[in-house]
């Protein structure tokens, strides 16, 4: 273990442990108002009438006409209104704000306001959409070749589930008007998206904003654009009380309105010729939701991961996210390749099975290596650990062995064990890095020799706070109580961009590291000193162009292989997890407690998405699992033997060694599960989550 | 009506009405904000606090019901020794991720080894599974709590 490595105690331990820590609904400001959203109880329909009660004093309603900037959130493309306008487009589309001093009288004013909806058709299923938000399409060799000259055509099609995020502290934020200025405070993960959304909804300079993260109770995705939304509405809402407002979801609010994973269809046709796999035609559909946010990135991550870990010389990827009368998704930790993973590897198990061997065999052989080409024509310029991690898994799991032993089981109680390769491409997707982020950090020297990190990424439990002071107490040499970050606030740091892709630490982590570097150099006791670094795309990257998806959609890999086993009861049709193993390698960990802690917790959420978080929407859109009593997440029993290992693999660009973690570990959890359940049940399947529900399905066909 | 009871060790009277939320009146009226609002419907644990020695969801208990009751919340727990150990034994595994399941989570760790000193793995997990972490996967939390459970002998 590098030196680096050595866990620490973490900055933000003690506020945290011992109940300080102040999050958003901790803080009480005078004269502060509390804000509840009204939002639409129709999936599609044009609002003709909203009827309101008479107000008491110092109560007030705030809607689209109370919008002094442009109605419209700034994500990428500004389709989502800050207030709906006269239509609804999914059920929880906000319509108005009730604001007042008394949440409780804000509660009862909101349930005596009457909306008289004119209720149009929704679509709901994206197979019946008629609008394509985004269409990409990619090829590499010839694709229509490997058809036309195949001796037999694989098709199936996969299916994947919406994945709520279950952050446990809900959506919240408060704005509050200051000398002319603006200033929202909460919980989010991006403070400069929050801050170019507000300053165009309330129409001001970005100079007039001040965005503040709190300390925030989780995110994995969910408040990467979601709190630019909602801060848009607090903000006109706080300019137009001319108070502060505070906003705080509250769980089924959070769970049924507010951005979640896409649920996606992948069909894939693979040709074989000579019992070798020619090629991929694959097509991927995404829900969207009603608006845009983020679904053209989720897309584009989505369909670069859609050949898995394999080397296929031809390759036809097309994928279209469309617009449905839902709720809009957006990011969820792995960002689109959880769904495309999934559909990979259990094509090659099923593959692997027609052809008589076992999906690891298959796997093995396509596996790809230093060197060999990207499904985009770029190139893995890293060493690819995957066979040492198979290695490791098989000692740890006696996978090879086992699999066989469960094939062909009879009687109440059935085992099966499954097995996933895959990767997370480290940062941005393409070019975004370099063109559009831009990232800009800093570290300040003080004259007592303390040393402050500014920069606008949030720790949102990740260990930001930590990893950072370790980078740059240990480059400038010097002691870790002397290092210091605060949280976020424009007014202080740069824009370091925001606090995602695994991003933070790979890549603001470098400048930091550069930044300690120089200061090092330059240091002079008992002076005030600034250095600023700014992001250079390494040397090596093979320019990524969008138009055609060539060249390195990522400069590196994170690479893991998971094993899951699991023991399925017949009779009930409950599956009990006898244990779930994944090696991970995520370059050299900044410290090994905060990596485990992120390898452990984001394996248990994917192993959630492929067995137990189902949640859906009824024929009206409403949807149905808004609540932790219908939408089950695993607690400290669900998966008691859950082992993640490290394989040190240094990046040689990432500070110390570091490269992309956060996302990694959600990844390949739901093909591992669910090619479990195939070899404890002896069938095909095909979607996630894999439910109870699913199993006794496939055990009444079976008996059937 | 006047709900008296006793909080973090002190004596206390509320004036809040007997149907409202012990989770709504700790952090309001008292400023136990250490007690965090997860669900309001007691399926996360985030807002768990000791009434009588066991540990409860403050948003599924009634202000009526904790008349002539002993109620502690992290603000209380944190000033005893048996915190300090289960504060080593968290961070020495960096079980704090997020933060927001945390108290609750500390205070559910002190129900299992007041009722079992020397709890086994399955205890511990039994023992927090009404609290719900979405960050850390719960093994470094059960970690912490079997390290406290060695380091403080006699504590409990």
């Amino acid at each position: 273990m590098e030196n680096i490595s050595g866990s620490i105690k973490k900055k933000d331990h003690e506020a945290k442990i011992n109940g300080s820590a102040l999050y958003v609904d901790d803080h009480l400001m005078d004269g502060m108002l509390y804000g509840r959203m009204l939002h639409s109880a129709k999936a599609k329909a044009r609002i003709t009438k909203i009827i309101l009660p008479e107000l008491p004093e110092g109560y007030l309603i705030v809607d689209k006409n109370d919008v002094t900037g442009v109605n419209r959130v700034a994500i990428i493309i500004h389709d989502t209104p800050v207030y709906a306008e006269d239509t609804v487009e999914y059920v929880g589309e906000p319509i108005l704000m009730v604001v007042g001093p008394d949440d409780q009288v804000v509660e009862t004013i909101l349930h005596k306001i009457v909306v008289v909806y004119e209720e149009k058709i929704p679509v709901l299923d994206m197979l019946t959409s008629d609008t394509v938000f985004f269409d990409y399409n990619y090829t590499k060799g010839d694709m229509d070749k490997a058809l036309a000259e195949a001796d037999r055509v694989f098709i199936e099609t996969f299916q994947t589930g919406y994945q709520e995020q279950a952050y446990l502290e809900t959506q919240g934020l408060i704005a509050y008007p200051q000398d002319g200025r603006m200033t929202v405070r909460g919980s989010m993960q991006c403070p400069y998206y929050v801050h170019s959304a507000v300053a165009n909804a309330i129409g001001c300079e970005g100079k007039d904003v001040q965005i503040i993260q709190d300390v925030t109770g989780g995110g994995f995705g969910g408040k990467e654009a979601f709190p630019s939304i909602l801060a848009c509405q607090v903000a006109v809402a706080a300019k137009k009380a001319n108070k502060p407002v505070k906003v705080i979801f509250d769980r089924r609010e959070d769970m049924e309105f507010t951005s979640k994973r896409h649920p996606s269809l992948s069909t894939y046709k693979v040709a074989i010729k000579n019992g070798e796999i020619t090629g991929m035609d694959i097509d991927v559909l995404f829900n969207s939701g009603a608006y845009t946010t983020l679904s053209a990135v989720v897309l584009q991550r989505g369909l670069i991961c859609a050949n898995g870990v394999y080397r296929i010389d031809n390759l036809r990827v097309g994928g279209r996210a469309v617009k449905t009368n839902t709720v809009p998704c957006g990011a969820y930790r792995g960002f689109g390749a959880p769904q495309t993973f999934f559909a990979v590897e259990m094509i090659m198990d099923h593959i692997a099975k027609e052809m008589g061997l076992d999906s690891l065999e298959l796997k093995e052989k396509y596996m790809v290596k230093q060197g060999d080409s990207t499904s985009t024509s770029g190139k893995y310029h890293f060493h690819v650990p995957l066979p040492e991690m198979i290695q490791r898994i098989d000692e740890l799991t006696d996978y090879r062995a086992k699999r066989k032993q469960y094939q062909q089981q009879i009687g109440r109680y059935r085992k099966g064990i499954g097995l996933s390769m895959f990767f997370h491409g480290c940062g941005f997707t393409g070019s975004g890095e370099r063109d559009i982020i831009k990232a800009v950090a800093k570290i300040r020297k003080n004259p007592d020799n303390t040393v402050e990190i500014l920069a606008s990424n949030a720790d949102i439990g990740q260990g930001l706070k930590t990893t950072f002071c370790k980078i740059v107490a240990d480059t400038l040499g010097i002691s870790y109580d002397r290092v210091y970050i605060d949280n976020p606030d424009t007014d202080r740091v740069p824009d370091s961009g925001p606090t995602v892709a695994s991003r933070s630490l790979m890549t603001v982590g470098g400048l930091l590291q550069r930044a300690a570097e120089k200061l090092k150099k330059e240091w002079q006791e008992g002076k005030e000193q600034v250095i600023e670094e700014h992001f250079v795309e390494p040397d090596f990257v093979i320019p990524f162009n969008l138009k055609d998806f060539s060249g390195d959609a990522y400069p590196t890999y994170s690479w893991s292989v998971n094993a899951i086993e699991v023991e399925v009861d017949t009779l009930t049709a409950t599956t009990k997890i006898l244990g779930a193993w994944g090696i991970f390698d995520v370059g050299v960990p900044i410290d090994m407690n905060i990596v485990m802690g992120q390898m452990e917790g984001g394996f248990l959420q994917g192993i959630g998405y492929a067995s137990m978080e189902q949640m859906d929407y009824n024929a009206k859109g409403i949807i149905r699992n808004n609540s932790f009593s219908d939408y089950i997440i695993p607690t400290a029993v669900d998966v008691p033997n859950l082992v993640a290992e490290i394989m040190n693999n240094p990046y040689t660009h990432g500070p110390y060694g570091a490269k992309g973690a956060g996302e990694l570990p959600l990844v390949g959890a739901a093909p591992a599960y669910v090619e479990a359940m195939e070899n404890a049940l002896g069938a095909n399947l095909n979607k996630v989550p894999f439910t109870p529900e699913d199993v006794m399905k496939i055990l009444q066909g079976v008996n059937t | 009506m006047m709900i008296n009871f006793i909080l973090n060790g002190q004596k206390v009277v509320s004036t809040a009405k007997a149907n409202e939320r012990l989770l709504d009146i700790l952090r309001t009226e008292f400023a136990c904000t250490g007690v965090k609002c997860g669900c309001k419907e007691g399926e996360c644990g985030a807002c768990s606090v000791i009434i009588d020695g066991k540990l409860v969801n403050s948003c599924m208990v009634a202000m009526g019901y904790v008349e002539s009751c002993t109620v502690m919340t992290i603000e209380g727990y944190r000033k005893t020794e048996r915190f300090a150990v289960l504060d080593t034994s968290y961070a020495s595994v960096s079980a704090v991720q997020c933060g927001f399941c945390t108290p609750g989570m500390v205070l559910a760790s002190e129900c299992i080894l007041a009722k079992n000193p020397n709890p086994t793995e399955a205890e511990i997990r039994e023992g927090i599974s009404g609290n719900l972490c979405r960050c850390t996967g719960y093994n470094a939390i059960v970690q912490a709590i079997s390290i406290a459970a060695k380091e403080g002998k006699g504590l409990w």
